[in-house]
């Protein structure tokens, strides 16, 4: 009786020994993913934050008022004025046509490193 | 155990028989009894002092050994932090009321040298100053083959330089991270940003610390790691402020004045909507602070907060409020304006020497009379005059989200004389800045209620403390829509949206003393609109302007504020989102003209 439970507690030690270092080589496991990502969602939001100045650069009021004076035989842009409202029900319907803007094509305009593929 | 028996027979009978005293062996095993017992004991105590010994070795011996790894090793960040990725800008960004970005970080590097790593120090000098033709390359070479260990080349330095600073490859050139400040807007609202610059300085990072503005008013809430990724959100308005300096701009060219103000409040929340000073500077490489000549002659000068002129006739209003409050006047009430007029020794005049004779309230304020402002504010009194003024701001600085805010402290008479009553009614003897006059014009159009001016994006109005009856407000704002329908500003009516407004016109001061200019003044408009339930007040402000269209050059803010002030309304309610008042048009005449002729 006393041997079977020295075995017993044996095994129980080396169950235990192997459950405990199983779960702490999962921990560091997910730490290190969770390290890896971390470093994603940072150059992901460097990135962001470069491509929001440069969208804000891009559509500074000064410029837009210059592509504006330069498109103007094109666009015909004035500023809005009084005159240009009307009522809701003096607007005639919209033709029917697709006004969606093809984006196909469109070309990178960051420098930053582009971001591996999350895994 | 076997015990002993203290009386063994044994003994004790030989004893007996010998006639020696038994009792003596008894002694005797006690003795000996007890000596044993005591040897135990003390065997016992020894074990356990060793055992504790021992115990308080080994605690004592970890503990030891636990800081002296401690101390041993490199520090580490925490590998696994919930927040960690929260961190990386080191100042929050500043956007205004709609999101849109007005300052935000950009990294880029800085170029330090290790003179004593580089190879050829010649040749790199040469290649510095192509690639930076603001550096001397005599002063690079000294500095690269003195004794010096260290030097900052450049503070900043963009991508395409920095590549070009790698081609030369030279070991002993080395970049540091940087975060800049970046205004992406540029010279807009250069003022209320005012600019950031670097603090303390290392190789690997350098604290981004706010110069002025808001940068500076708000530095501590910018830095502050636990508030830096919620950007700072601000009450203006960016397309708005965009066109208010356009065409102030074009009004200050047109105008020839030499510098101009302009304020958009809002006249419930207290919101800044736009505040615009001319000449600007870019906040990307603010100028340095002039060094001789006047602080006001600088693009850093903000006219607008900072600037406390004598406002003129834009003050009527409020001795007319002030007086119709306290039940002494109202807006039908016959007042004398006919010369003489004295005052303390002094005539008060008109303008152009004009005779108004016996006029209503509402037309002194139409035509603008100074004897009839002034025998009002004689009826209010002096103490009567100061104390409304205190309730409207008027004695201390605005309490502003600016730096330079506490700089525009008004400038008051040290004796308030029956004299000052009279000149600081109709606007002379009392500086103020544009922002003072916003905020005084905003508690007219807002139904009595003096709310602080803000450059913080609000929830809702602001309850301010009452300064004056609903009534008294809106029959203020009656007299106000009639200045611009029929009298001084009848250039301020702006097609679609009801302006209400004062125009006033001050003789600038001597800068030594000694009187005034006979043909420099500042002429400012404070309007609201639209008239009939103002949302919005506007203060446009010119230093030194001159119109030369007609035959006499006229400087009178008629001529120069108002028609700046009505095509910035004009341009500035549609933005805004204001409903114009427009008539009744032919079906036909709207369509979608632009997509018929984009096809």
């Amino acid at each position: 009786m006393r041997s079977f439970f020295y075995v017993m507690s044996a095994l129980a030690v080396i169950g235990l020994a192997y459950w405990a270092y199983h779960e702490n080589y999962r921990t560091q496991a997910a730490i290190s993913h969770a390290e890896r990502l971390e470093g994603q969602i940072a150059t992901a939001r460097q990135r962001l934050r470069v491509l929001n100045a440069e969208w804000a650069y891009l559509n500074r009021p000064a410029r837009l008022r210059e592509l504006a004076d330069i498109n103007f035989d094109r666009l015909g842009l004035m500023p809005l004025e009084a005159q240009q409202f009307g009522r809701i029900d003096d607007v005639e319907y919209p033709p029917e046509t697709d006004l969606r803007i093809d984006f196909s094509g469109s070309v990178e305009i960051s420098n930053q490193p582009k971001l591996e593929a999350a895994e | 155990m076997i015990r002993t028996p203290l009386r063994p027979l044994a003994r004790i009978l030989p004893a007996r028989a010998k006639g020696e005293n038994p009792d003596a062996i008894e002694r005797e095993n006690i003795r000996l009894r007890h000596e044993a017992m005591r040897d135990k004991a003390r065997r016992r105590a020894e074990g356990r002092l060793l055992v504790l010994g021992a115990t308080f070795f080994v605690a004592f011996g970890v503990i030891g050994l636990r800081m002296g790894v401690l101390a041993q090793t490199e520090p580490a960040e925490p590998r696994t932090s919930a927040a960690g990725a929260g961190i990386l800008a080191q100042r929050a960004d500043i956007v205004d009321r709609s999101g849109r970005i007005l300052a935000t970080n950009f990294d880029t590097h800085s170029l330090y040298a290790q003179p004593q790593q580089m190879i050829e120090p010649e040749k790199t000098a040469r290649a510095l100053v192509q690639i930076f033709p603001d550096l001397k390359e005599e002063r690079l070479l000294k500095d690269f083959s003195g004794k010096r260990k260290f030097l900052w080349v450049k503070k900043k330095i963009s991508p395409e330089q920095m590549q070009a600073v790698h081609d030369i490859g030279e070991p002993g050139l080395l970049f540091g991270p940087r975060e800049m400040r970046l205004y992406p807007n540029g010279t807009l609202a250069a003022h209320v940003l005012g600019g950031a610059g670097f603090g303390r300085e290392g190789v690997h990072a350098a604290e981004v610390i706010g110069v002025a503005g808001i940068e500076k008013y708000y530095d501590e809430r910018l830095r502050d790691p636990a508030q830096n990724h919620e950007p700072l959100t601000l009450s203006l308005d960016l397309p708005v402020q965009a066109a208010i300096e356009r065409v102030l701009a074009g009004g200050m060219s047109i105008m020839n004045a030499k510098g101009a103000a302009a304020i958009l409040m809002d006249v419930q929340t207290g919101e800044v909507i736009s505040i615009a000073s001319l000449p600007d500077f870019d906040p990307n490489d603010r100028p340095r602070p002039l060094v001789q000549g006047k602080a006001a002659d600088s693009p850093l000068f903000n006219r607008a907060v900072q600037g406390v002129y004598e406002l003129g006739s834009t003050f009527k209003i409020f001795t007319t409020a002030q007086a119709m409050e306290l039940g002494l006047v109202s807006p039908s009430t016959i007042i004398d304006a006919t010369p003489p007029f004295r005052v303390g020794g002094h005539s008060i005049g008109e303008f152009n020497r004009k005779n108004y004779g016996k006029i209503s309230v509402s037309d002194v304020i139409i035509h603008s009379s100074n004897r009839g402002t002034g025998r009002i504010a004689l009826q209010i009194g002096p103490e009567r005059q100061q104390d409304f003024l205190k309730s409207l701001g008027f004695f201390k600085p605005v309490d502003f989200e600016m730096i330079e805010a506490s700089g525009g402290q008004p400038l008051i008479p040290k004796r308030w004389t029956d004299l000052s009553t009279v000149t600081i009614s109709y606007g002379h003897g009392l500086s103020s800045s544009p922002l003072h006059l916003a905020a005084g014009y905003a508690a007219i159009a807002n139904g009595g209620r003096y709310v602080k001016p803000t450059l913080l994006k609000q929830d809702g109005p602001q309850a301010g403390v009452r300064v004056m009856s609903a009534a008294v407000a809106a029959e203020s704002r009656k007299m106000l829509r009639a200045v611009v329908v029929s009298g001084t500003a009848s250039m301020g009516e702006v097609p679609g949206y009801a302006v209400g407004g004062k125009t006033g016109t001050a003789d600038k001061p001597k800068e030594n003393g000694g009187g005034y200019y006979d043909d420099k003044v500042i002429a400012t408009f404070a309007s609201m609109f639209p008239a009939d339930d103002p949302k919005y007040v506007l203060i446009v402000t010119l230093d030194e302007p001159v119109e030369t269209s007609g035959v006499k050059p006229r400087r009178t803010a008629g001529w120069t504020a108002v028609p700046v002030a009505s095509e910035i309304v004009a341009r500035v309610a549609p933005l805004l989102g204001l409903r114009p008042e427009i008539e009744q048009t032919p079906l036909a005449a709207i369509t979608l003209t632009s997509m018929a002729d984009g096809d």
